[in-house]
Protein backbone atom coordinates (compact mmCIF):
# COMPACT_ATOMS: atom_id res chain seq x y z
CA UNK A 1 0.00 0.00 0.00
CA UNK A 2 1.51 3.09 -0.85
CA UNK A 3 1.18 6.58 0.87
CA UNK A 4 -1.74 7.71 -1.13
CA UNK A 5 -3.99 4.80 -0.78
CA UNK A 6 -3.29 4.68 3.18
CA UNK A 7 -4.00 8.16 3.72
CA UNK A 8 -7.51 8.19 1.44
CA UNK A 9 -8.57 5.22 3.21
CA UNK A 10 -8.01 6.51 6.67
CA UNK A 11 -10.18 9.48 5.65
CA UNK A 12 -12.22 7.39 4.39
CA UNK A 13 -12.82 5.48 7.26
CA UNK A 14 -13.04 8.28 9.34
CA UNK A 15 -15.60 10.51 7.11
CA UNK A 16 -17.81 7.34 7.20
CA UNK A 17 -17.17 7.52 11.38
CA UNK A 18 -17.84 10.86 11.32
CA UNK A 19 -21.47 10.61 9.55
CA UNK A 20 -22.41 7.85 11.51
CA UNK A 21 -21.81 10.15 14.36
CA UNK A 22 -23.52 12.78 13.82
CA UNK A 23 -26.43 11.34 11.75
CA UNK A 24 -29.17 10.52 14.20
CA UNK A 25 -28.97 14.44 14.98
CA UNK A 26 -29.34 15.43 12.03
CA UNK A 27 -31.83 12.84 11.27
CA UNK A 28 -33.82 14.57 14.16
CA UNK A 29 -33.06 17.65 12.58
CA UNK A 30 -34.63 16.99 9.05
CA UNK A 31 -37.60 15.95 10.90
CA UNK A 32 -37.92 18.98 12.70
CA UNK A 33 -37.60 20.85 9.68
CA UNK A 34 -40.54 18.82 8.01
CA UNK A 35 -43.90 20.91 8.02
CA UNK A 36 -47.59 19.12 8.33
CA UNK A 37 -47.49 18.97 4.38
CA UNK A 38 -44.67 16.42 4.19
CA UNK A 39 -45.03 12.97 5.34
CA UNK A 40 -41.60 12.13 8.05
CA UNK A 41 -42.93 8.43 7.66
CA UNK A 42 -42.60 8.26 3.95
CA UNK A 43 -40.19 5.61 1.72
CA UNK A 44 -37.61 6.44 0.46
CA UNK A 45 -37.02 8.91 3.40
CA UNK A 46 -36.33 12.33 2.27
CA UNK A 47 -33.17 14.00 3.77
CA UNK A 48 -33.65 17.25 2.78
CA UNK A 49 -37.56 18.51 3.89
CA UNK A 50 -39.42 19.88 0.62
CA UNK A 51 -40.35 22.64 2.53
CA UNK A 52 -38.00 23.38 5.46
CA UNK A 53 -40.21 25.11 7.93
CA UNK A 54 -39.38 26.19 11.37
CA UNK A 55 -43.22 25.69 12.57
CA UNK A 56 -42.31 22.86 15.04
CA UNK A 57 -39.75 25.00 16.99
CA UNK A 58 -42.31 27.58 17.44
CA UNK A 59 -45.08 25.43 18.02
CA UNK A 60 -42.89 23.13 20.55
CA UNK A 61 -41.39 26.14 22.54
CA UNK A 62 -44.43 27.44 23.08
CA UNK A 63 -45.92 24.62 24.69
CA UNK A 64 -42.59 23.43 26.82
CA UNK A 65 -40.97 25.51 29.24
CA UNK A 66 -37.50 25.13 27.33
CA UNK A 67 -36.22 28.65 29.67
CA UNK A 68 -37.16 27.39 32.36
CA UNK A 69 -35.52 23.91 32.13
CA UNK A 70 -32.25 25.44 31.02
CA UNK A 71 -32.24 28.09 33.88
CA UNK A 72 -32.80 25.03 36.02
CA UNK A 73 -29.88 22.61 34.22
CA UNK A 74 -28.08 26.01 34.64
CA UNK A 75 -27.97 26.12 38.59
CA UNK A 76 -28.05 22.79 39.24
CA UNK A 77 -24.68 22.34 36.62
CA UNK A 78 -22.91 25.37 37.58
CA UNK A 79 -23.56 24.93 41.75
CA UNK A 80 -22.32 21.19 41.24
CA UNK A 81 -19.58 22.86 39.18
CA UNK A 82 -18.57 24.98 41.97
CA UNK A 83 -18.61 23.08 45.17
CA UNK A 84 -16.66 20.40 43.15
CA UNK A 85 -13.78 22.29 42.60
CA UNK A 86 -13.72 24.48 46.03
CA UNK A 87 -14.29 21.00 47.95
CA UNK A 88 -11.43 18.62 45.69
CA UNK A 89 -9.21 21.89 45.67
CA UNK A 90 -9.36 22.36 49.54
CA UNK A 91 -9.54 18.31 50.00
CA UNK A 92 -6.58 17.88 47.89
CA UNK A 93 -4.27 20.20 49.13
CA UNK A 94 -3.23 18.71 52.65
CA UNK A 95 -3.62 15.21 51.09
CA UNK A 96 -0.43 16.33 48.50
CA UNK A 97 1.27 18.47 50.42
CA UNK A 98 0.94 18.13 54.39
CA UNK A 99 1.81 15.27 56.75
CA UNK A 100 -0.82 14.74 59.61
CA UNK A 101 -2.59 11.49 62.30
CA UNK A 102 -4.72 9.79 59.72
CA UNK A 103 -3.44 10.66 56.06
CA UNK A 104 -3.40 7.22 54.90
CA UNK A 105 -6.74 6.41 56.33
CA UNK A 106 -8.26 9.60 55.19
CA UNK A 107 -6.92 8.90 51.52
CA UNK A 108 -7.91 4.81 51.19
CA UNK A 109 -11.36 5.88 52.40
CA UNK A 110 -11.89 8.62 49.64
CA UNK A 111 -10.00 5.50 47.33
CA UNK A 112 -12.91 3.46 48.56
CA UNK A 113 -15.59 5.83 47.48
CA UNK A 114 -14.24 5.41 43.87
CA UNK A 115 -15.10 1.64 43.99
CA UNK A 116 -19.15 2.58 44.95
CA UNK A 117 -21.56 2.97 42.26
CA UNK A 118 -24.24 5.73 42.94
CA UNK A 119 -27.03 3.62 41.37
CA UNK A 120 -25.97 1.25 44.32
CA UNK A 121 -26.78 3.28 47.00
CA UNK A 122 -28.98 5.76 45.55
CA UNK A 123 -32.03 4.42 47.58
CA UNK A 124 -30.63 5.46 51.28
CA UNK A 125 -29.21 8.70 49.88
CA UNK A 126 -32.49 9.60 48.59
CA UNK A 127 -33.93 8.57 52.31
CA UNK A 128 -31.43 10.64 53.34
CA UNK A 129 -32.64 13.96 51.18
CA UNK A 130 -36.32 13.11 52.21
CA UNK A 131 -35.03 13.27 56.02
CA UNK A 132 -33.32 16.71 55.92
CA UNK A 133 -36.08 18.02 53.64
CA UNK A 134 -34.04 18.52 50.47
CA UNK A 135 -36.56 17.63 48.57
CA UNK A 136 -38.69 20.49 46.03
CA UNK A 137 -42.04 19.66 47.72
CA UNK A 138 -40.77 21.62 50.41
CA UNK A 139 -39.30 24.48 48.68
CA UNK A 140 -37.78 25.47 45.06
CA UNK A 141 -34.84 26.23 47.18
CA UNK A 142 -35.07 22.66 48.87
CA UNK A 143 -35.20 21.03 45.74
CA UNK A 144 -31.90 22.70 44.38
CA UNK A 145 -30.04 21.65 47.15
CA UNK A 146 -31.09 18.38 47.11
CA UNK A 147 -30.57 17.87 43.46
CA UNK A 148 -26.63 19.37 43.94
CA UNK A 149 -25.34 18.60 47.28
CA UNK A 150 -25.06 14.64 46.91
CA UNK A 151 -22.78 15.27 43.69
CA UNK A 152 -21.08 18.72 45.18
CA UNK A 153 -17.36 16.13 45.36
CA UNK A 154 -16.27 12.87 44.59
CA UNK A 155 -12.89 10.96 44.58
CA UNK A 156 -12.14 11.44 41.12
CA UNK A 157 -11.66 15.34 41.12
CA UNK A 158 -10.06 15.11 44.70
CA UNK A 159 -7.50 13.02 43.37
CA UNK A 160 -7.42 14.74 39.49
CA UNK A 161 -6.50 18.17 41.98
CA UNK A 162 -4.10 16.15 44.69
CA UNK A 163 -1.84 15.18 41.16
CA UNK A 164 -2.06 18.89 40.35
CA UNK A 165 -1.28 20.07 43.61
CA UNK A 166 1.69 17.54 43.83
CA UNK A 167 3.37 19.16 40.83
CA UNK A 168 4.36 22.36 42.27
CA UNK A 169 7.60 23.04 43.60
CA UNK A 170 7.48 23.19 47.28
CA UNK A 171 9.83 26.48 47.63
CA UNK A 172 6.88 28.54 46.38
CA UNK A 173 5.06 27.74 49.78
CA UNK A 174 7.83 28.26 51.59
CA UNK A 175 8.36 31.37 50.21
CA UNK A 176 4.91 32.63 50.51
CA UNK A 177 5.01 32.00 54.16
CA UNK A 178 7.93 33.68 54.57
CA UNK A 179 6.71 37.03 53.24
CA UNK A 180 3.44 36.53 55.86
CA UNK A 181 1.03 34.54 54.25
CA UNK A 182 -1.27 32.27 56.40
CA UNK A 183 -1.69 28.79 55.13
CA UNK A 184 -5.09 29.31 53.55
CA UNK A 185 -3.89 32.57 51.88
CA UNK A 186 -0.99 30.57 50.71
CA UNK A 187 -3.75 27.97 49.13
CA UNK A 188 -6.46 30.32 47.67
CA UNK A 189 -3.61 33.35 46.50
CA UNK A 190 -0.67 31.03 45.85
CA UNK A 191 -1.64 27.45 44.55
CA UNK A 192 -5.05 27.77 43.94
CA UNK A 193 -3.42 30.22 40.84
CA UNK A 194 -1.41 27.93 39.75
CA UNK A 195 -3.66 24.77 39.22
CA UNK A 196 -5.90 26.86 37.71
CA UNK A 197 -5.53 24.54 34.18
CA UNK A 198 -6.68 21.52 36.54
CA UNK A 199 -9.90 23.16 38.20
CA UNK A 200 -10.84 24.14 34.25
CA UNK A 201 -10.67 20.09 33.34
CA UNK A 202 -12.42 19.29 36.28
CA UNK A 203 -15.34 22.00 36.15
CA UNK A 204 -15.82 21.24 32.51
CA UNK A 205 -16.39 17.54 32.68
CA UNK A 206 -18.49 18.03 36.21
CA UNK A 207 -20.76 20.46 34.36
CA UNK A 208 -20.83 18.07 30.96
CA UNK A 209 -21.65 15.36 33.68
CA UNK A 210 -24.14 17.58 35.69
CA UNK A 211 -25.89 18.93 32.66
CA UNK A 212 -26.75 15.37 30.78
CA UNK A 213 -27.55 13.61 34.31
CA UNK A 214 -30.83 11.79 34.11
CA UNK A 215 -31.58 9.30 36.99
CA UNK A 216 -30.98 11.03 39.93
CA UNK A 217 -33.56 13.92 39.18
CA UNK A 218 -36.12 12.11 37.72
CA UNK A 219 -36.20 10.52 41.14
CA UNK A 220 -36.09 13.26 43.15
CA UNK A 221 -38.54 15.81 41.43
CA UNK A 222 -41.98 15.90 41.99
CA UNK A 223 -42.47 19.97 40.76
CA UNK A 224 -42.59 20.45 36.96
CA UNK A 225 -41.30 23.74 37.37
CA UNK A 226 -38.06 22.32 39.15
CA UNK A 227 -37.26 20.16 36.02
CA UNK A 228 -33.85 19.92 34.40
CA UNK A 229 -33.43 19.60 30.29
CA UNK A 230 -33.08 16.12 30.07
CA UNK A 231 -35.66 15.06 32.58
CA UNK A 232 -38.01 17.99 30.40
CA UNK A 233 -37.24 16.21 27.23
CA UNK A 234 -37.48 12.67 28.39
CA UNK A 235 -41.13 13.96 29.00
CA UNK A 236 -41.79 15.48 25.24
CA UNK A 237 -42.48 12.20 24.43
CA UNK A 238 -45.44 11.62 27.10
CA UNK A 239 -46.73 15.00 26.04
CA UNK A 240 -46.23 14.89 22.12
CA UNK A 241 -46.51 10.50 21.83
CA UNK A 242 -46.64 10.70 18.33
CA UNK A 243 -45.79 13.84 16.82
CA UNK A 244 -42.00 12.94 16.18
CA UNK A 245 -41.59 16.72 14.42
CA UNK A 246 -42.25 18.36 18.32
CA UNK A 247 -40.53 15.71 19.64
CA UNK A 248 -37.24 16.43 17.25
CA UNK A 249 -37.45 19.76 17.24
CA UNK A 250 -37.25 19.96 20.99
CA UNK A 251 -34.53 17.71 21.66
CA UNK A 252 -32.63 19.68 19.25
CA UNK A 253 -33.50 23.47 21.03
CA UNK A 254 -32.48 21.20 24.50
CA UNK A 255 -29.07 20.11 22.72
CA UNK A 256 -27.93 23.85 20.94
CA UNK A 257 -26.46 25.54 24.68
CA UNK A 258 -24.58 22.10 25.39
CA UNK A 259 -23.02 21.91 21.44
CA UNK A 260 -22.16 25.72 21.88
CA UNK A 261 -20.30 25.13 25.49
CA UNK A 262 -18.23 22.12 23.78
CA UNK A 263 -17.20 23.93 20.76
CA UNK A 264 -15.40 26.65 23.33
CA UNK A 265 -14.37 24.15 25.52
CA UNK A 266 -13.05 21.33 23.43
CA UNK A 267 -9.35 22.11 24.48
CA UNK A 268 -10.42 21.36 27.75
CA UNK A 269 -11.66 18.21 26.89
CA UNK A 270 -8.68 17.03 25.32
CA UNK A 271 -6.72 18.61 28.11
CA UNK A 272 -8.69 16.22 30.16
CA UNK A 273 -8.41 12.97 28.66
CA UNK A 274 -4.72 13.72 28.61
CA UNK A 275 -4.07 14.19 32.23
CA UNK A 276 -6.23 11.12 32.88
CA UNK A 277 -9.52 12.30 34.04
CA UNK A 278 -11.46 9.09 33.69
CA UNK A 279 -14.40 8.16 35.45
CA UNK A 280 -15.99 4.68 35.56
CA UNK B 1 10.97 21.26 56.85
CA UNK B 2 9.10 23.96 59.82
CA UNK B 3 6.04 23.48 59.61
CA UNK B 4 3.99 26.60 58.71
CA UNK B 5 0.28 25.83 59.75
CA UNK B 6 -1.19 24.60 62.84
CA UNK B 7 -1.98 20.24 63.57
CA UNK B 8 -5.91 20.96 62.65
CA UNK B 9 -5.53 22.80 59.27
CA UNK B 10 -5.39 19.68 57.56
CA UNK B 11 -8.56 18.31 58.80
CA UNK B 12 -10.16 21.79 58.38
CA UNK B 13 -9.07 21.73 54.24
CA UNK B 14 -10.87 18.20 54.41
CA UNK B 15 -14.05 18.85 56.32
CA UNK B 16 -16.80 19.92 53.42
CA UNK B 17 -15.58 17.29 51.28
CA UNK B 18 -15.94 14.28 54.72
CA UNK B 19 -19.17 15.56 55.35
CA UNK B 20 -20.69 15.30 51.67
CA UNK B 21 -18.47 11.26 51.49
CA UNK B 22 -20.03 10.38 54.80
CA UNK B 23 -23.53 11.69 54.40
CA UNK B 24 -23.89 10.35 50.98
CA UNK B 25 -21.67 7.65 50.58
CA UNK B 26 -20.81 6.18 53.66
CA UNK B 27 -23.74 6.45 55.60
CA UNK B 28 -26.43 4.92 52.39
CA UNK B 29 -23.24 2.16 51.72
CA UNK B 30 -23.83 1.22 55.31
CA UNK B 31 -27.92 2.08 54.77
CA UNK B 32 -27.76 -0.59 51.64
CA UNK B 33 -26.32 -3.66 53.53
CA UNK B 34 -28.38 -2.58 56.58
CA UNK B 35 -31.57 -2.19 54.51
CA UNK B 36 -31.41 -5.60 52.52
CA UNK B 37 -30.99 -7.65 55.72
CA UNK B 38 -34.63 -5.67 56.64
CA UNK B 39 -38.43 -6.72 55.36
CA UNK B 40 -40.44 -3.56 54.98
CA UNK B 41 -43.23 -5.62 53.68
CA UNK B 42 -45.07 -6.11 56.89
CA UNK B 43 -43.90 -2.51 58.60
CA UNK B 44 -42.49 0.00 56.61
CA UNK B 45 -41.84 1.96 60.11
CA UNK B 46 -40.23 -0.11 62.14
CA UNK B 47 -39.11 -3.26 59.48
CA UNK B 48 -38.28 -6.66 61.35
CA UNK B 49 -34.63 -8.13 60.71
CA UNK B 50 -34.72 -11.18 58.34
CA UNK B 51 -31.15 -12.39 58.00
CA UNK B 52 -30.62 -13.37 54.18
CA UNK B 53 -34.18 -13.66 53.40
CA UNK B 54 -34.41 -11.16 50.91
CA UNK B 55 -30.97 -12.75 49.05
CA UNK B 56 -33.15 -16.04 49.33
CA UNK B 57 -36.17 -14.20 47.29
CA UNK B 58 -34.29 -12.62 44.96
CA UNK B 59 -32.41 -15.82 43.90
CA UNK B 60 -36.17 -17.40 43.85
CA UNK B 61 -37.18 -14.79 41.47
CA UNK B 62 -37.55 -16.07 37.72
CA UNK B 63 -37.35 -11.61 37.17
CA UNK B 64 -34.19 -11.41 39.07
CA UNK B 65 -32.28 -13.89 36.77
CA UNK B 66 -33.91 -12.50 33.39
CA UNK B 67 -32.32 -9.27 34.72
CA UNK B 68 -28.75 -10.91 35.59
CA UNK B 69 -28.86 -12.24 32.25
CA UNK B 70 -29.88 -9.01 30.30
CA UNK B 71 -27.18 -7.65 32.19
CA UNK B 72 -24.42 -9.99 31.51
CA UNK B 73 -25.73 -9.56 27.48
CA UNK B 74 -25.31 -6.11 28.08
CA UNK B 75 -21.63 -6.58 29.23
CA UNK B 76 -20.77 -9.11 26.63
CA UNK B 77 -22.80 -7.36 23.67
CA UNK B 78 -21.42 -3.62 24.51
CA UNK B 79 -17.56 -3.90 25.90
CA UNK B 80 -15.82 -6.09 23.21
CA UNK B 81 -16.74 -3.23 20.63
CA UNK B 82 -16.30 -0.47 23.11
CA UNK B 83 -12.19 -1.68 23.55
CA UNK B 84 -11.56 -2.44 20.23
CA UNK B 85 -13.37 0.14 17.80
CA UNK B 86 -11.96 3.22 19.29
CA UNK B 87 -8.69 2.06 19.16
CA UNK B 88 -8.63 1.27 15.52
CA UNK B 89 -10.12 4.94 15.44
CA UNK B 90 -7.45 6.10 18.23
CA UNK B 91 -4.57 4.56 15.51
CA UNK B 92 -6.08 6.03 12.47
CA UNK B 93 -6.72 9.51 13.87
CA UNK B 94 -3.17 9.52 15.53
CA UNK B 95 -0.87 9.70 12.39
CA UNK B 96 -0.57 13.47 10.47
CA UNK B 97 -3.77 13.78 8.79
CA UNK B 98 -5.65 16.69 7.28
CA UNK B 99 -8.91 17.72 9.15
CA UNK B 100 -7.53 15.04 12.38
CA UNK B 101 -9.81 17.62 14.99
CA UNK B 102 -12.81 17.36 13.40
CA UNK B 103 -12.97 14.07 12.87
CA UNK B 104 -11.92 13.99 16.66
CA UNK B 105 -15.10 16.64 17.27
CA UNK B 106 -17.72 14.98 15.68
CA UNK B 107 -16.68 11.50 16.72
CA UNK B 108 -16.49 12.87 20.49
CA UNK B 109 -20.05 14.91 20.19
CA UNK B 110 -22.29 12.04 21.07
CA UNK B 111 -20.05 11.97 24.29
CA UNK B 112 -20.96 15.56 25.34
CA UNK B 113 -24.89 15.25 24.48
CA UNK B 114 -27.60 14.33 27.04
CA UNK B 115 -28.23 10.24 26.62
CA UNK B 116 -31.69 11.05 26.79
CA UNK B 117 -31.57 13.11 23.63
CA UNK B 118 -29.44 10.50 22.16
CA UNK B 119 -32.15 7.66 23.00
CA UNK B 120 -34.93 10.05 21.78
CA UNK B 121 -32.74 10.44 18.48
CA UNK B 122 -32.31 6.64 18.08
CA UNK B 123 -35.85 5.75 19.20
CA UNK B 124 -36.65 7.67 16.20
CA UNK B 125 -34.54 5.67 13.79
CA UNK B 126 -35.74 2.38 15.50
CA UNK B 127 -39.03 3.53 14.31
CA UNK B 128 -41.62 0.77 12.94
CA UNK B 129 -41.59 3.09 9.85
CA UNK B 130 -38.46 4.58 9.77
CA UNK B 131 -35.16 5.42 8.16
CA UNK B 132 -33.31 1.80 9.96
CA UNK B 133 -36.18 -0.24 8.19
CA UNK B 134 -35.84 1.53 5.14
CA UNK B 135 -32.97 0.54 4.79
CA UNK B 136 -33.67 -3.15 5.73
CA UNK B 137 -36.18 -2.86 2.95
CA UNK B 138 -33.45 -2.05 0.30
CA UNK B 139 -31.23 -4.93 1.52
CA UNK B 140 -34.27 -6.87 0.85
CA UNK B 141 -34.86 -7.78 4.64
CA UNK B 142 -37.85 -7.43 6.18
CA UNK B 143 -38.28 -4.75 8.54
CA UNK B 144 -37.30 -5.40 12.07
CA UNK B 145 -39.28 -4.42 15.30
CA UNK B 146 -36.42 -2.94 16.76
CA UNK B 147 -38.09 -2.11 19.98
CA UNK B 148 -40.55 -4.29 20.38
CA UNK B 149 -39.29 -7.94 19.60
CA UNK B 150 -38.09 -9.30 22.87
CA UNK B 151 -35.05 -10.75 21.12
CA UNK B 152 -33.86 -7.88 19.45
CA UNK B 153 -34.75 -5.02 21.60
CA UNK B 154 -31.91 -5.45 24.24
CA UNK B 155 -29.39 -5.14 20.69
CA UNK B 156 -30.92 -1.96 20.06
CA UNK B 157 -30.45 -0.38 23.39
CA UNK B 158 -26.76 -1.87 23.62
CA UNK B 159 -26.02 0.00 19.91
CA UNK B 160 -27.04 3.10 21.83
CA UNK B 161 -24.74 2.62 24.63
CA UNK B 162 -21.77 1.39 22.07
CA UNK B 163 -22.60 5.01 20.32
CA UNK B 164 -22.42 6.64 23.11
CA UNK B 165 -19.30 5.60 24.54
CA UNK B 166 -17.17 5.18 21.26
CA UNK B 167 -15.53 8.58 21.35
CA UNK B 168 -14.71 8.72 24.99
CA UNK B 169 -12.72 5.40 25.01
CA UNK B 170 -11.08 7.02 21.64
CA UNK B 171 -9.65 9.99 23.57
CA UNK B 172 -8.50 7.87 26.32
CA UNK B 173 -6.37 5.56 23.42
CA UNK B 174 -5.27 8.99 21.93
CA UNK B 175 -3.98 10.80 25.05
CA UNK B 176 -2.13 6.83 25.86
CA UNK B 177 -0.67 6.75 22.32
CA UNK B 178 0.83 10.11 23.02
CA UNK B 179 4.02 8.35 24.89
CA UNK B 180 3.75 5.47 21.97
CA UNK B 181 7.36 4.14 21.70
CA UNK B 182 8.12 6.01 18.51
CA UNK B 183 11.91 4.61 17.83
CA UNK B 184 10.18 1.26 17.72
CA UNK B 185 7.55 2.09 15.27
CA UNK B 186 10.63 3.72 13.00
CA UNK B 187 12.26 0.33 13.26
CA UNK B 188 9.90 -1.49 12.51
CA UNK B 189 9.12 0.42 9.51
CA UNK B 190 12.87 0.09 8.53
CA UNK B 191 12.46 -3.82 8.76
CA UNK B 192 9.63 -3.27 6.05
CA UNK B 193 6.44 -4.27 8.97
CA UNK B 194 3.30 -3.40 7.27
CA UNK B 195 1.05 -0.80 8.60
CA UNK B 196 -1.01 -3.70 10.11
CA UNK B 197 1.71 -5.39 11.28
CA UNK B 198 3.66 -2.36 13.13
CA UNK B 199 0.63 -2.08 14.98
CA UNK B 200 -0.03 -5.58 16.03
CA UNK B 201 3.54 -5.47 16.88
CA UNK B 202 4.34 -2.69 18.35
CA UNK B 203 1.07 -0.13 19.02
CA UNK B 204 -1.10 -2.99 20.21
CA UNK B 205 1.11 -4.75 22.69
CA UNK B 206 2.61 -0.88 24.31
CA UNK B 207 -1.79 -0.18 24.72
CA UNK B 208 -1.97 -3.25 26.34
CA UNK B 209 -2.72 -1.76 30.01
CA UNK B 210 -5.17 1.08 28.59
CA UNK B 211 -6.80 -1.85 26.90
CA UNK B 212 -7.40 -3.71 29.91
CA UNK B 213 -8.61 -0.39 31.78
CA UNK B 214 -10.99 0.45 29.04
CA UNK B 215 -12.35 -3.12 29.14
CA UNK B 216 -13.23 -2.80 33.14
CA UNK B 217 -14.11 0.96 33.09
CA UNK B 218 -16.70 0.11 29.91
CA UNK B 219 -17.68 -3.12 31.68
CA UNK B 220 -18.75 -0.94 34.68
CA UNK B 221 -20.18 1.22 32.64
CA UNK B 222 -22.13 -1.31 31.62
CA UNK B 223 -23.22 -2.67 34.61
CA UNK B 224 -25.28 0.79 35.54
CA UNK B 225 -26.88 1.72 32.44
CA UNK B 226 -30.11 3.44 33.06
CA UNK B 227 -30.99 6.55 30.88
CA UNK B 228 -31.48 4.44 27.70
CA UNK B 229 -33.72 1.86 28.90
CA UNK B 230 -35.74 3.90 31.13
CA UNK B 231 -36.14 6.55 27.98
CA UNK B 232 -36.39 3.41 25.01
CA UNK B 233 -38.07 0.86 26.49
CA UNK B 234 -38.71 0.95 30.08
CA UNK B 235 -37.25 -2.75 30.51
CA UNK B 236 -39.63 -4.12 28.19
CA UNK B 237 -40.89 -6.05 25.91
CA UNK B 238 -41.51 -8.56 28.37
CA UNK B 239 -38.70 -7.52 30.35
CA UNK B 240 -36.26 -8.10 27.53
CA UNK B 241 -33.92 -5.26 28.40
CA UNK B 242 -34.28 -4.66 31.80
CA UNK B 243 -30.81 -4.53 33.52
CA UNK B 244 -29.54 -4.56 37.12
CA UNK B 245 -29.89 -0.76 37.44
CA UNK B 246 -33.77 -0.58 36.07
CA UNK B 247 -34.35 -3.55 38.12
CA UNK B 248 -33.41 -1.72 41.25
CA UNK B 249 -35.47 1.55 40.14
CA UNK B 250 -38.25 -0.13 39.75
CA UNK B 251 -38.49 -2.34 42.71
CA UNK B 252 -37.68 1.12 44.95
CA UNK B 253 -38.87 3.76 43.26
CA UNK B 254 -42.11 2.48 41.84
CA UNK B 255 -43.13 -0.78 43.91
CA UNK B 256 -41.76 0.79 46.79
CA UNK B 257 -40.42 -2.55 47.43
CA UNK B 258 -36.73 -1.53 49.29
CA UNK B 259 -36.25 -4.79 50.71
CA UNK B 260 -36.10 -6.45 47.18
CA UNK B 261 -34.22 -2.98 46.01
CA UNK B 262 -31.13 -3.32 48.47
CA UNK B 263 -30.46 -7.16 47.99
CA UNK B 264 -29.99 -6.33 44.41
CA UNK B 265 -28.48 -3.18 45.03
CA UNK B 266 -25.50 -5.69 47.24
CA UNK B 267 -25.38 -7.40 44.70
CA UNK B 268 -24.76 -4.90 42.10
CA UNK B 269 -22.33 -3.41 44.66
CA UNK B 270 -20.35 -6.85 44.98
CA UNK B 271 -19.86 -6.79 40.75
CA UNK B 272 -19.03 -3.47 40.41
CA UNK B 273 -16.40 -3.67 43.23
CA UNK B 274 -14.45 -6.05 41.97
CA UNK B 275 -13.87 -4.40 38.57
CA UNK B 276 -13.15 -1.25 40.21
CA UNK B 277 -10.75 -2.87 42.76
CA UNK B 278 -9.41 -4.55 39.60
CA UNK B 279 -8.63 -0.69 38.18
CA UNK B 280 -7.20 0.48 41.02
CA UNK B 281 -4.84 -1.83 42.39
CA UNK B 282 -3.66 -3.34 38.67
CA UNK B 283 -4.25 -0.84 36.45
CA UNK B 284 -4.06 2.31 37.55
CA UNK B 285 -1.34 1.37 40.42
CA UNK B 286 0.56 4.38 40.30
CA UNK B 287 -2.67 6.66 40.13
CA UNK B 288 -3.27 6.37 43.60
CA UNK B 289 -0.93 6.28 46.16
CA UNK B 290 -0.88 8.15 49.10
Amino acid sequence: MNRHTKGFLSHLILITVSILSIFPFLWLVSTALKGQAENIFQYPPEFMPKFPTFENFVGVWHQIDFVGYFINSLIVAGFTVVLNVIFSALAAYPLARMNFKGKNLIFYLILATIMVPFQAIMLPIYLIVLKLNMIDSVSHFAGYVGLILPFAVNAFGIFLMRQAFMAIPKELEEAAFADGCNIFQIWWKILLPCVAPTCAVLAVFTFIGSWGEFLWPSIVLTDKSLYTLPVGINDLQGMFSANWRYIAAGSIISVIPILIFFLAMQRYFIAGHNDGAVKG
Amino acid sequence: MYRYYKKYVPYLFILPAAVILVLFFFIPFIETVVLSFRDYSTNLYDPNFVGLDNYVSLLKSKEFYKVMWNTFLYVIGAVPILATVPLFLAILINQKIRCLNLYKILIYLPVIISIVVVAIAFKWLYATQGILNYFAELFKISPIDWLTSPDVAIWSVIIVTIYKGIGYYMMIYLSALIGAPKDLLEAAEVDGAGLIQKHLNVTIPYLMPTIALVVTVSTISALKVFAEIYVMTRGGPLDSTKTIVYYIYERAFENLDLSMASAASVVLLIIVMVFSALNILVFEKGKYEP
